[in-house]
């Protein structure tokens, strides 16, 4: 969690230094939601993940010297350079990648677990989507399918109560989303997203579920996001004091809390870690920095697997 | 060579496909239990099982994106959508998804995905269920479009879809699926994508055909023979990717050429080929590259109406006499 709070707020310092040409959606806020939920996974499931994604890569896996990068624009990005903050994935990690189409990941993501239900293996897809999305018709198309053939799927909803610029009460007409679930045949869970304990166990559950063939879960997480929908965001869509009482609620200083009431870390195990991310981060932006750019004549490879002879050109 | 319809010639390469991978499986609306609204999946269910043989709900968007994730985790899917129309009811799925998977991820994503979708006007079908598509698909790139015109193109095109690896939009044209004609039986027979085929050889005009069209064309070069006008008949058969050094060496032996599909003529596949023509065959053109295509309005149901608005055998003839006798 420290590591994705760090990376966010070290990207969006990036962008405004001019190594990072694109928008960045910041996740500062929703620490919770991606890292518990990822860690409730194991490495042969898979994720599909939003514009909004950096928590979820992370949580997944994702290295960010090579994340970093592609953000920079680089060739040594997880995607060369030619998919940036929105399109990053990695199939060894299985993540199935980001997504810039608010509600494009839900039919892949339920793809993924018909796949693993018919080759009869043991893992779970997770797809992550905000209280926008829930409102594409592509959750609707997917949960419907999910639920009918009990695909282990886990619908993980990050209600942070804004769809772009507009409050999630003028974007559907109830505020629970997790109730949707069941016109669906499947169990909705709302658990409180800014609680990264509360977020594994929901997510565990549901994995649990999905591998005993019982199907879909869809958890609503509720939690906020502290930055704009993108960076440069003048945010005038905020109610007044809203942004200070979730802050009151940060999940990263809250598990801090958490982890130092256990007998396993103490506040010099914490330094630690927190410095050893820093030392991380420096690390991923001086690769990044350091990374080629892409070559020109790069932007006609990786289309096709198979370009017979140019002609698709 | 024994001879078998368009329909059983799909038929027969989903079968061998599926029975040579078993990552190979179809889903899509009735494709199971009713064997396919057109009948082309019938039997498939009692050999390979309601595992791989699969009935969806009406959801395009979701079986269309679902062929992309069971893709990129290994499978092969065969996704069939009953018309060709539907398909803007998944677009972003194809479009932004399913095209640019394998590029926006670095070269990383694997689709070996196969969307089987019809094409064309059955007759009365009105505006929503006559469409031809194909050239809605060929100004995104990532995708490959097939458009075959016989059986043993519609059966060799179609295995080398499913082999391949990247995702095809295939198009079968709802007229041809009673078409008999010759198909061989070598269940490794495929036909390479990027190779236009020689239909009729002819050397006064060349009709580059797309489809349904192939037939028509045929036919008009029939009724010009007797007018004493030889017409060389060209079916790329693949739209993307696009096999131009034949269309090219026609055109330098016969310098007049009309291209006839049953898309609307606005920005039809035709478009796109007589700009590459005008681009890199002018120099042995003796004429304007005249399109034939539907007219520019939606499919109308009356068949009054539809014969008047869809391209046919006649406007081919109009267009090679108009080019000839001047």
């Amino acid at each position: 969690m420290a590591l994705v709070r760090e990376f966010e707020l070290r990207a969006i310092e990036e962008r405004r230094g001019g190594l990072i040409p694109g928008f960045i959606h910041s996740c500062v806020g929703q620490e919770a939601t991606a890292v518990a939920a990822c860690a409730a996974l194991s490495q042969q499931d898979v994720i599909t993940s939003t514009h909004r994604g950096h928590g979820h890569l992370l949580g997944k896996g994702g290295d960010p010297k090579f994340m970093m990068a592609e953000l920079a624009a680089r060739s040594s990005g997880y995607c060369l350079g030619r998919g940036g903050s929105l399109h990053i994935a990695d199939f060894d990690l299985g993540i199935l990648g980001a997504n810039g189409i608010v509600g494009g990941g839900f039919p892949i993501a339920t793809g993924a677990a018909l796949a693993f239900q018919m080759r009869q293996e043991q893992r779970v897809a997770l797809t992550f989507f905000g209280d926008g999305a829930i409102n594409e018709g592509t959750f609707h198309e997917s949960a419907n399918l999910a639920g009918l053939w009990k695909l282990p799927v886990i619908f993980f909803c990050e209600n942070n109560l804004y769809g772009e610029g507009t409050p999630q009460h003028k974007q559907a007409p109830i505020a629970d989303l997790a109730r949707r679930a069941d016109g669906y045949g499947f169990p909705g869970v709302i658990v409180d997203g800014n609680d990264a304990i509360a977020v594994y166990e929901a997510t565990k559950e549901a994995h649990r579920r999905a591998l005993a063939g019982e199907g879909p879960t869809l958890i609503e997480a509720k939690t906020y996001r502290f930055r704009g929908h993108y960076e440069g965001d003048p945010q005038i869509y905020r109610k007044p004091g809203e942004l200070e009482a979730w802050q009151a609620r940060d999940p990263v200083p809250a598990f801090r809390t958490r982890l130092l009431a256990t007998d396993l870390f103490d506040e010099e195990k914490l330094a630690e870690i927190e410095a050893s991310v820093q030392a991380e981060l420096d690390e991923a932006v001086a690769f990044a920095a350091s990374a080629p750019i892409p070559v020109a004549e790069e932007a006609l490879q990786g289309i096709y697997a198979e370009t017979h002879e140019g002609l698709v050109f | 060579m024994r001879e078998i319809s368009y329909s059983e010639a799909i038929r027969e390469a989903m079968n061998e496909e599926m029975r040579r991978d078993s990552g190979v499986f179809l889903m899509g609306e009735d494709v199971a239990v009713f064997g396919g609204v057109w009948g082309v999946s019938v039997g498939m269910l009692a050999e390979f099982g309601e595992e791989r043989v699969r009935d969806t709900p009406i959801s395009e968007a979701a079986i269309i994106g679902a062929g992309l994730g069971a893709a990129m985790v290994g499978m092969r899917p065969i996704v069939e959508i009953m018309f060709g129309d539907f398909l803007m009811c998944g677009g972003d799925q194809i479009v932004n998804q399913v095209a640019k998977a394998r590029f926006m991820s670095g070269g990383k994503a694997r689709v070996p995905l196969t969307l089987r979708v019809t094409s064309g006007a059955p007759g009365s079908a009105a505006a929503q269920h006559s469409q031809s598509p194909e050239s809605w698909f060929m100004n995104v790139p990532g995708i490959k479009i097939v458009a075959p015109s016989t059986p043993a193109d519609a059966k060799g095109l179609l295995k080398t879809a499913v082999r391949g690896a990247d995702p095809v939009l295939f198009f079968e044209h709802k007229m041809l699926y009673g078409e008999t004609g010759p198909v061989p039986e070598d269940t490794d027979f495929t036909v390479p994508f990027g190779q236009a085929s020689v239909v009729r050889e002819g050397s006064d005009v060349t009709v580059i055909a797309v489809s349904v069209m192939v037939k028509k064309a045929l036919a008009a070069a029939d009724l010009l023979a007797a007018e004493g006008i030889s017409v060389e008949v060209v079916d790329p058969r693949t739209l993307v990717p696009l096999d131009k050094e034949t269309l090219i060496q026609s055109v330098a032996q016969t310098s007049r050429v009309i291209i006839a599909h049953e898309a609307h003529r606005r920005s039809g596949p035709g478009a796109e080929i007589a700009a590459m023509l005008a681009e890199e065959a002018v120099e042995y053109l003796d004429g304007p590259v005249i399109r034939i295509g539907a007219k520019n309005v939606p499919l109308p149901y009356s068949p009054v109406l539809e014969k008047f608005v869809l391209p046919g055998t006649e406007d081919i003839v109009a267009a090679a006499r108009s080019l000839l006798q001047p």
